[in-house]
């Protein structure tokens, strides 16, 4: 079965992928009065709402960093997750040109859609540095294992998703409205805005089921000193790797019909 | 390794009309699976068979052309020969790296430059880095576009558009070639530059699938050709063979109810009824004309009561509705004759080597003079003329953008 998904054809294709996402990449900093500042901007508002909300008005805790790089420092991996659900679930449909003119595995749609948002994501880390250096923050040395070890695995479980999402999408269109509300919803249901610490025990079980909630956690905590939890990351790993090899599975299944229906 | 490069057997291609059966919503398939039932062969649902056990053979090397009317399943076949879809039945084997060209200019972008939708269509087609690389400046040279090519393209003219766009496919260099109706687009003479290209390809050795309506060069490119009628072959061989045939057989079914309908749905008139018109050429209906032979326009026609100016006349149109010809049948008589009560059968004949090969709308109406039309707009048909005269026969691929290509006597002399 896994056969199916062909890794050699898509190892073939790759400079394709560069190209699809060296595209997306032109584009979207083309034409734009802001260029890639608007990379920064979304997180950066997102903060500043937050900071007032829950730092400032309902005075949530932060694990001992400032309230608003706590938040930013949340923002940034969920930032990429969400970035990456929604260009990655639609790809398919904003593609269809391409898909109905010219064979290429079509895998790398939502692929080169998924990578894309990881531009975005390096600027919007980039300005992590002025921040903290305002507020006097030093970020603790687990940073340099943990925010590349919680970013891939994020980028594993968004591309897993994304893969299924796409296909699905071609299939059920209505689910594209669908989409953006769960990822409200699944975003307050992560600990962002709020730390872990302050889950209340008997939900921490429930809590740690969803993988953003470890990977954020391993992300901030990574900045602020905590050590990375080996068994939270095994397991995001796992579950990364089970959505992206049933999602291709899938994928790979309604492949044949995506010319005729999209 | 087998001397074949494309193999096609048994494939026949299914789609369902009226119900998009795979793309359906969320609800309606939550409420069929509480019901426990699939929709099928409901709301008006029906099956097409676009492709019906479609089996031939490419050989490496050779150039084959696919024709047939629209709607023959050559867009189908060719979306399974290039892989976007694939075949309900059956099964394709292709041996070497194929390109495919179903359009030009798959994947630019407007914002992008000329320079870097090389690049992405490059790499759409199937190009590697290395080879647009080395590829880029004759590509640009190719398509006349060097001062602008780090322009965006959407600056650009519809017609500089095109040429890039072709540019990238003419410099692909796959073992394979692939191609649909891309030759339709554009001016006559980027037609004429593009079918010297696909004629250099095809006579590079490489293999080339081209699927056209254009025959001069379908016959002057393939060697062999395939034709598609309702989704089967019904016709194959060598291309001068098949364009012959194919040229030869009878106005379609189709084309003929088309205007058995337009004729039925005429406003009846007091004094005149139209019955039937016909292209004939040595005696036959034919559907495409030859300009190498004289074309018989045939107006069939009931005249219920004589009136005094009552006339049967025929307009030539190119696609864009540009009058070419008109002619009325009693108008060059010197005075209007009074027709008689009665069948007539009215012939107009357009002499030999005198139409372009170019399509030309036929549009057949009647009147009476300074009082009515007795046909409302008329009736129209629709008619592809294919070079077999004279006429620029000394320039064979040249597509003359002229509207008609009347044989004219020329005299040149050597002053004494």
């Amino acid at each position: 079965m896994w056969r199916s998904v062909d890794l050699r054809e898509l190892w073939n294709y790759r400079e394709l992928l560069y190209f699809l996402v060296w595209r997306d990449v032109k584009v979207r900093y083309k034409q734009t009065l802001l260029g890639v500042t608007w990379a920064v901007i979304q997180p950066l508002f997102a903060m500043l709402i937050f900071a007032f909300f829950f730092g400032r008005i309902a005075k949530l805790p932060s694990d001992g960093m400032p309230y608003p790089l706590f938040a930013y420092a949340g923002l940034l991996p969920w930032t990429l997750f969400s970035n990456a659900i929604t260009s990655g679930s639609n790809s398919m449909i904003a593609s269809s040109n391409l898909i109905t003119k010219v064979y290429f595995p079509r895998l790398l749609v939502p692929i080169a859609a998924v990578s894309t948002s990881l531009i975005d994501f390096a600027f919007a880390l980039l300005m992590f540095v002025p921040l903290s250096l305002n507020s006097h923050f030093r970020p603790s040395v687990n940073a340099v294992i943990a925010i590349p070890l919680s970013t891939l695995l994020v980028f594993l479980t968004a591309l897993g998703l994304s893969i299924w999402l796409s296909a699905l999408v071609v299939r059920f269109r209505d689910l594209r409205h669908v989409i953006p509300f769960v990822i409200q919803i699944w975003m307050f249901a992560t600990p962002i805005v709020y730390p872990l610490s302050m889950v209340p025990a008997k939900w921490l079980p429930w809590v740690k089921l969803n993988p953003m909630a470890s990977l954020v956690e391993t992300f901030r905590g990574g900045l602020s000193g905590r050590a990375v939890d080996v068994t939270e990351v095994a397991a995001a790993a796992g579950l990364a790797i089970v959505a992206i090899v049933s999602g291709s599975i899938y994928f790979r299944r309604l492949e044949r019909m995506f010319a005729d229906v999209i | 390794m087998t001397d074949i490069a494309v193999h096609v057997e048994s494939v026949s291609k299914l789609y369902r009309i009226g119900a998009k059966i795979d793309s359906r919503s969320l609800r309606e398939t939550v409420t069929d699976l509480v019901r426990l039932r699939r929709r099928a062969s409901e709301d008006g649902e029906r099956d097409l068979w676009a492709l019906n056990d479609v089996s031939f053979q490419v050989r490496h090397g050779e150039a084959v052309g696919i024709i047939g009317q629209n709607g023959a399943g050559k867009s189908t076949l060719l979306k399974i020969l290039s892989r976007i879809t694939e075949p309900t039945k059956g099964r394709v084997v292709v041996s070497g790296r194929v390109s495919s060209l179903l359009e030009v200019g798959t994947g630019f972008h407007g914002e992008l430059s000329g320079r870097e939708n090389i690049q992405l269509n490059g790499a759409i087609l199937g190009m590697t880095r290395a080879e647009i690389r080395q590829r880029f400046d004759a590509i640009v040279a190719f398509a006349e576009v060097d001062r602008f090519i780090d322009t965006p393209v959407k600056y650009y003219s519809s017609g500089m558009y095109m040429r890039l766009a072709f540019a990238v496919a003419a410099h692909l260099e796959p073992e394979i070639l692939i191609v649909d109706e891309v030759l339709a687009v554009g001016d006559a003479a980027f037609q004429a530059k593009c079918l010297r290209k696909m004629g250099e390809v095809a006579a590079h050795g490489r293999t080339v699938l081209f699927v056209s309506h254009n025959m001069p060069a379908v016959r002057a490119l393939c060697e062999r050709a395939v034709v598609l009628s309702g989704g089967r072959v019904v016709d194959e061989g060598t291309s001068a063979a098949v364009v012959t045939r194919y040229l030869q057989r009878v106005t379609s079914p189709a084309g003929r109810d088309d205007l058995a309908r337009q004729i039925a749905g005429l406003k009846p008139d007091p004094s005149f009824r139209l019955l039937s018109v016909r292209l004939l050429q040595m005696g036959n209906d034919v559907a495409t004309i030859s300009n190498g032979e004289p074309l018989q326009i045939r107006i069939d026609f009931e005249v219920l009561s004589p009136t005094m100016g009552l006339h049967v006349y025929f307009q030539l149109l190119d696609l864009e509705d540009t009058v070419i010809i008109e002619s009325i049948h009693n108008g060059d008589t010197g005075e209007m004759l009074v027709l008689s009560a009665g069948l007539h059968e009215a012939t107009a004949t357009i002499p030999a080597n005198f139409l372009a090969p170019r399509p030309y709308q036929l549009r057949v109406l009647a009147g009476v003079a300074n009082v009515r039309s007795c046909v409302g707009e008329g009736v129209r048909l629709t008619f592809d003329v294919e070079q077999t005269g004279i006429v620029n026969s000394s320039y064979p691929g040249y597509e003359t953008p002229a509207r008609l290509a009347p044989h004219l006597d020329w005299i040149v002399t050597v002053p004494s």
